[in-house]
């Protein structure tokens, strides 16, 4: 189903947005620092970051609404200085939605489309088209303020889409959702984008909506852009501790860089008894140097009983919570450095003979794969 | 209990009267009295008009009531000619108001919001002023020899001395001064609640910001441009001081027309007439405004 785009990895592919350096000031606060940025057609692209990080400035550059203060974009080509927005071949899905209040659900969709001044037969055809995208089309003649979130989030949607534009920019699309209706919307969002093969670009700055819908992920922060990346290779190969921090959860070790032994790095860190053996061999490190090695919270596994002796990555502890969530069993460990460690478990069945309580102690371990060095 | 909860049927239900007790007695009560001086005839006598009401003879009372006044209000063009040039002359100086107030409320609730509460007090400054001599005021500036003949001559714009004061030119502008906030307040208010995002969104549709003005700004600020113009149009049509003082005797308005009646003239039916004619006149915007109001509440609950 999942078609293989990767247009980034290939040196030939011409971007369809490209971000030059581009520096935002508003006074004195930078909101965008010398920030350059490709984006490929048919991208489902997602800058994620916490709020204040550049991203929703970024994408008001993009849609017009504010200037670059340094650095240019260009857009297919078109070198967007100077253009105002009514001009520019850039659609947006407002996070408030801004559905015109005085107009029904087909004139707030038919809008972009008389302003092009297309004759009144085309105009009522492509808004029967995207009412029946959004499945809308029984709330043809209601006003915003007759319809529910989600309802309106659509229309959101269809309005944006109706110019069918180079590029559609949805700021925070799933922001105002409840939980089950966002998953669904996620889905949603996927299939239209997939069907039109539009060029998305999300700003988000929930990681799970990211992970979910994304072709690649900029993950930015006070300004720039820390990694660009698939969802995958954001996951398990954050570049930074900020990144391994900000999407998932992690548990971060602390240590120092002692040697090399058969490929595999040997890491003293304060919270293990031994030194770790971590498989990360893109790193390039040397001896003693300060590293903080991470390990997501589903690469670790809980024990009861010692490890054979000779098991590599062991650390040792009491549990602390237990937090049951269904799917998943959370385990607090505490370990003897006073550190907490997080680990999760599939149940994978229903019932489970003698489960591992509070208080016990317990030893955690994981493969020298599972983890990602981070220097410091 | 019992007794908690009967008094709290008893003010729940007194509370919703208050207004109407409110308009029953300085509403009803006094509009009763002048439509019944509108039916009688003037007399030399205190009070100025018969007959006065007794209790012994009800029948003769009523049987004295007529439509005499109306029909002198319908033989004598004079008042049709007051009545339509009151109409219109408060109907044009709306349209200046709107014309005038618009972009004063625009730039407000456009201001930074620190100084937006600041700029609503100066508004509403002029207030602290008697209405009077404010106007006043005006004959000062608009006479021949006054402060805007001096200052254009001086800034050499002009070399005759304008003639303004006792024309219409100056009832407009008397007019367009003085309801200036009554247009400008509720304007704001509306404004200011408009979601700018709305603005980015007609922008991002490709609606360069003209266009936007007439199709997003204009049918979202409705509300207040005709809570706006029927508080200026209202009280202009019935406006007295304003004519007198800059109009001169040229100027014909219905206001005018009553207050000769009732003092000049000592015809307190007749002057009743003519109030309740304006009254007449002035139902009938309102009427539309609530109509045109239930029916866009109607289409979207």
């Amino acid at each position: 189903m999942r078609r293989a785009f990767a247009p980034w990895s290939n040196p030939d592919a011409k971007p369809l947005i490209r971000f030059d350096n581009v520096t935002k000031r508003f006074g004195d606060a930078v909101a965008v620092d010398h920030l350059s940025l490709d984006i490929f057609e048919g991208e489902f692209f997602c800058l994620l970051g916490p709020s204040g990080c550049g991203k929703t400035t970024l994408m008001r550059m993009l849609a017009g609404f504010e200037t670059p203060s340094e650095g240019g974009m260009t857009l297919g080509g078109q070198n967007l200085a100077g253009v105002p927005p009514y001009r520019r071949p850039v659609n947006m899905m407002f996070q408030s939605y801004a559905l015109f209040p005085h107009m029904s659900v087909e004139k707030n969709i038919a809008f972009g489309l008389k302003q092009d001044g297309l004759p009144k037969d085309q105009i009522a055809e492509r808004v029967g088209e995207m009412l029946r995208l959004v499945q809308l089309e029984k709330l043809a003649r209601r006003y915003p303020s007759q319809l529910s979130g989600g309802q309106r989030q659509r229309v959101a949607l269809a309005r944006a889409l109706a110019k069918k534009p180079k590029v559609l920019l949805l700021d925070e699309p799933l922001g105002a959702l409840d939980k089950k209706l966002r998953e669904e919307t996620q889905f949603e969002l996927m299939d239209i984008q997939h069907e039109l093969h539009m060029t998305f670009v999300v700003v988000t700055h929930d990681q799970e909506e990211a992970m979910t819908m994304a072709d690649r992920i900029a993950v930015m922060d006070h300004g720039r852009i820390v990694q660009v990346a698939t969802p995958g290779e954001i996951y398990e190969q954050p570049k930074t501790r900020f990144i391994a921090e900000f999407v998932g959860d992690v548990n971060i070790l602390e240590g120092h860089v002692q040697g090399r032994e058969n490929g595999l790095w040997r890491v003293k860190a304060s919270s293990a008894e031994h030194p770790l053996t971590i498989d990360d061999p893109d790193e390039v490190l040397h001896s003693g140097q300060a590293v903080a090695i991470a390990v997501r919270p589903e690469k670790m596994l809980i024990h009861r009983d010692p490890p054979e002796p000779g098991a590599v990555n062991v650390l040792s502890g009491e549990v602390w919570d237990i937090g049951y969530l269904g799917d998943w069993t959370v385990y607090r460990v505490k370990l003897a450095t006073g550190e907490i460690l997080r680990v999760t478990r599939a149940n994978a069945s229903r019932f489970v003979d003698n489960p591992i309580d509070w208080d016990e102690q317990v030893h955690v371990t994981f493969a020298p794969d599972a983890a990602v060095i981070l220097a410091e | 209990m019992v007794e908690r909860s009967l008094l709290r049927r008893v003010t729940a239900g007194l509370v919703p009267a208050i207004p109407y007790l409110w308009l029953g007695v300085l509403f009803l009560v006094p509009f009763l009295i002048v439509l019944k001086i509108s039916l009688s005839d003037p007399a030399v006598a205190q009070p100025p008009y018969k007959p006065v009401f007794e209790w012994g003879d009800i029948a003769g009372f009523f049987g004295a009531l007529d439509l005499e006044n109306f029909e002198l209000l319908t033989q004598d063009d004079l008042y049709f000619r007051a009545t339509l040039s009151s109409v219109r002359i408060a109907a044009f100086s709306t349209l200046l108001l709107l014309l005038v107030g618009f972009p004063i409320a625009y730039g407000m609730a456009r201001a930074p919001e620190r100084v937006r509460s600041l700029l609503v007090a100066l508004v509403i400054l002029p207030f602290w002023t008697s209405f009077l001599i404010r106007i006043y005021a005006w004959v000062a500036i608009l006479k021949p020899e006054g402060l805007l003949t001096q200052a254009l001559t001086g800034l050499g714009l002009i070399a005759q001395p304008l003639d303004i004061l006792n024309t219409e030119t100056a009832v407009y502008i008397g007019i367009v001064y003085a309801y200036l906030p009554f247009m400008v307040l509720p304007l704001y208010a509306t404004l200011e609640k408009m979601d700018d995002t709305l603005l980015e969104a007609a922008l991002d549709l490709g609606s360069p910001p003209w266009r936007s003005f007439w199709t997003i700004t204009v049918p979202l600020a409705m509300p207040g441009i005709v809570a706006g113009s029927l508080l200026c149009f209202i009280p202009a049509v019935g406006e007295f001081v304003i004519p007198d003082l800059l109009g001169g005797s040229e100027t014909l308005m219905i206001g005018r027309q009553l207050w000769s009646e009732f003092f000049s003239n000592r015809d307190w039916p007749l002057a009743s007439a003519v109030a309740i004619l304006l009254l007449i006149i002035l139902v009938v915007p309102i009427v539309i405004y609530r109509d045109v109001e239930a029916r866009r509440v109607e289409g979207r609950p």
